[in-house]
């Protein structure tokens, strides 16, 4: 621990950090927990705690048709992103690594964007853009959008990896036979999987857990998850959201833990 | 895959007009050398003389902006690396530290299409070569710096290549292991039958290894030469201070001749052309004590200020007048500490005419 590893600090001083940093976990963790008790209540609203338990918001949400096909999509929408984002952010960080650090700064501004710029101004953006293109409500519209957000996330998991990594393991391979591509994904790759694998967890929740964009971009039958979710609750205060939302945690926390998984394995060789 | 590879007969490498320039600096400014089949040429200089640029050129890893690389009659300027067919050993070992060994080392195979079989016979065999048989099975993070050093070197030469690149393969070793090494190698290259281009900014090791060494200086070279002849006949002060351990003593022109406190000093080369000012260039351990004046010899008149025990030898410093030093460089054998002057007494030191060089401070 982190804590006792602290020279010169009493056990006073060490006991108050330790209680400390469980408050701030704790106060981190209070709305994701509050929200599982909350949707296996009986009530007809949202309350904590729950009085009595049943699992009809599960049944009410996995019932529905509607909630169904805005789940689809989402699911769809951000596997898509995460295939589209994690090859596409790797190859931009690659090249970023290779050009010279003027011009990897500035294309590093410029990749970033999406990030730096608040969420409602790109959707004002895309909406205007797709209703020219006509990809709005659409799965392929929601993709490139999710897309264009997700990859910065790549671009910086693994453009950080890149810099503890040897290139010239990679001027190695070339010089013994290996084309560039055969180089980068025998050599390179392998090395830094972990960073691309994080980068696509990151792309997968981005695209996930989106809402501002998906808002103005998405809807009818392609509507996703959130955006469903952000309008029952304008309407009316339902359990069920309550039931999505800690299925939603559970999907995240099972990417979390398959990355985390395959993380320890790929260290584990080196 | 590439012609270039897996035939033991070695090749000659010839550079011609080679420049690279990055922005107004020219890294490599117009070089030209030519390289013999089967030669260990050393590429010397100090850092930022662009003697690794020059290595990375003829590896493909710089494309140069004019000028010719030759490997044997084919043209390589164009050709990307890993159709060279050159095998390169890089200064930190560049090993892929997820495979093994063996797998390191059989990589070259792999990516030739040669069969598991025998990629895993030539490995081991390579892997016998560097003094490394049974050690296939490791893990990169178990072996010291000495070791990995063998295995990139196992891994650059198990496809046989025609030519082998070193950048400063041995700089990252302790001196006693990188002098092992140097002999190591040494032996390692009469018996590879390749063309052998090696990078260094180490002197000496240079001179231990190399069948010829080019010494670069600001992207041009300076002297081609062997061991020997660059040691005793530097042709610029640059070569002279960069090559040994080197004390200059300003001389006078006199008529066609060159003179040191008043006297004409007998030289082995001729006088520098021009009229610019002359430098006599001395090594140390060159210079007697008990200097018999037979004819052939130089003699250089001084007072000894100070006397420095090294172990291996002693270092005298010598007031030769006008505020001029001379060090002289004596083994600590018997017959060296007879001889052994006191400081403060008089002495006259002895220069063989051979070993008399006298170079212009600018080269014309």
């Amino acid at each position: 621990m982190a804590i006792q590893d602290m020279p010169g600090a009493s056990p006073w001083t060490q006991r108050l950090l330790a209680i400390y940093g469980a408050l701030v976990l704790f106060f981190l963790m209070l709305p994701t927990v509050i929200v599982i008790p909350m949707s296996f209540s009986d009530s007809q609203y949202l309350e904590f705690p729950p009085t009595s338990w049943s699992l009809r918001w599960y049944r009410e949400y996995f019932g529905s048709s509607a909630w169904m096909s805005a789940t689809w999509t989402s699911l769809l929408v951000a596997v898509l992103t995460t295939l589209l984002a994690t090859p596409l952010g790797t190859l931009a960080a690659y090249g970023m690594h290779c050009t010279s650090d003027r011009v990897r700064n500035s294309l590093q501004l410029l990749v970033l964007m999406p990030v730096v710029v608040p969420s409602i101004l790109v959707a004002v953006g895309v909406f205007h853009l797709y209703a020219i293109v006509d990809l709005n409500y659409s799965i392929t519209g929601l993709v490139l959008a999710h897309t264009a957000l997700a990859v910065p996330f790549v671009i910086i998991t693994v453009l950080s990896s890149l810099n503890n990594y040897d290139m010239t393991q990679e001027m190695a391979a070339r010089s013994m036979g290996a084309s560039r591509p055969q180089a980068f994904l025998g050599i390179t790759l392998p090395q830094i999987r972990f960073s691309v694998l994080t980068g696509a967890f990151l792309a997968f929740i981005t695209s996930l857990d989106e809402v501002v964009v998906a808002k103005f971009i998405s809807g009818g039958e392609n509507a996703t998850i959130t955006r469903r979710m952000f309008n029952a609750l304008r309407d009316q205060i339902d359990p069920t959201i309550a039931a999505i939302s800690t299925c939603l945690i559970v999907v995240s926390v099972l990417a979390l833990a398959a990355v985390q998984f395959f993380g320890a394995r790929s260290k584990g060789r080196t | 895959m590439a012609a270039a590879a897996a035939s033991s007969q070695s090749l000659p490498i010839t550079v011609s007009n080679l420049v690279k320039a990055y922005g107004d600096l020219r890294v490599l400014d117009d070089v030209s050398i030519a390289i013999r089949p089967g030669e260990f040429m050393t590429l010397l200089g100090p850092s930022g003389s662009g003697k690794t640029t020059l290595l990375m050129a003829l590896a493909g890893f710089v494309s140069p902006e004019s000028g010719s690389i030759r490997f044997g009659e084919q043209e390589m300027i164009t050709t990307s690396p890993h159709k060279r067919g050159v095998g390169m050993v890089f200064q930190s070992y560049a090993l892929f530290p997820f495979m093994s060994v063996v797998e390191n080392v059989a990589y070259p195979l792999k990516i030739r299409g040669v069969s598991p079989a025998e990629q895993k016979s030539r490995a081991e065999a390579a892997l016998e070569m560097v003094k490394l048989g049974g050690y296939g099975g490791r893990r990169i993070n178990q072996l010291s710096g000495g070791q990995k050093q063998r295995v990139a070197l196992a891994r650059a030469m198990v496809f046989e290549p025609r030519i082998i690149l070193m950048d400063e393969p041995l700089s990252a070793l302790d001196k006693k292991l990188r002098e092992h090494m140097q002999i190591e190698l040494k032996q390692l290259h009469q018996k590879l039958d390749a063309t052998i281009v090696y990078v260094t900014h180490d002197q000496r090791e240079a001179l231990t290894m190399s069948d010829r060494i080019a010494v670069i200086n600001k992207g041009r070279i300076a002297q081609l030469d062997e061991p020997k002849a660059l040691y005793r006949r530097p042709n610029s002060l640059f070569v002279a201070d960069f090559i040994g351990e080197t004390v200059l003593l300003p001389v006078q022109r006199e008529g066609d001749g060159v003179s040191l406190q008043g006297r004409k000093l007998k030289l082995a080369t001729p006088t520098p052309s021009g009229n610019g000012p002359l430098q006599l260039v001395i090594r140390p351990e060159l210079l007697q004590l008990d200097a018999g004046d037979d004819g052939d010899t130089n003699t250089i008149a001084g007072v000894v200020r100070q006397t420095i025990y090294q172990g291996d030898s002693v270092l005298l410093i010598i007031d030769a007048g006008d505020g001029r030093e001379v060090s002289v460089r004596i083994a600590t054998s018997r017959a060296g500490q007879a001889s052994l002057p006191d400081s403060g007494s008089r002495i006259a030191l002895g220069l063989h005419r051979d070993d008399t060089v006298v170079l212009a401070e600018q080269a014309p």
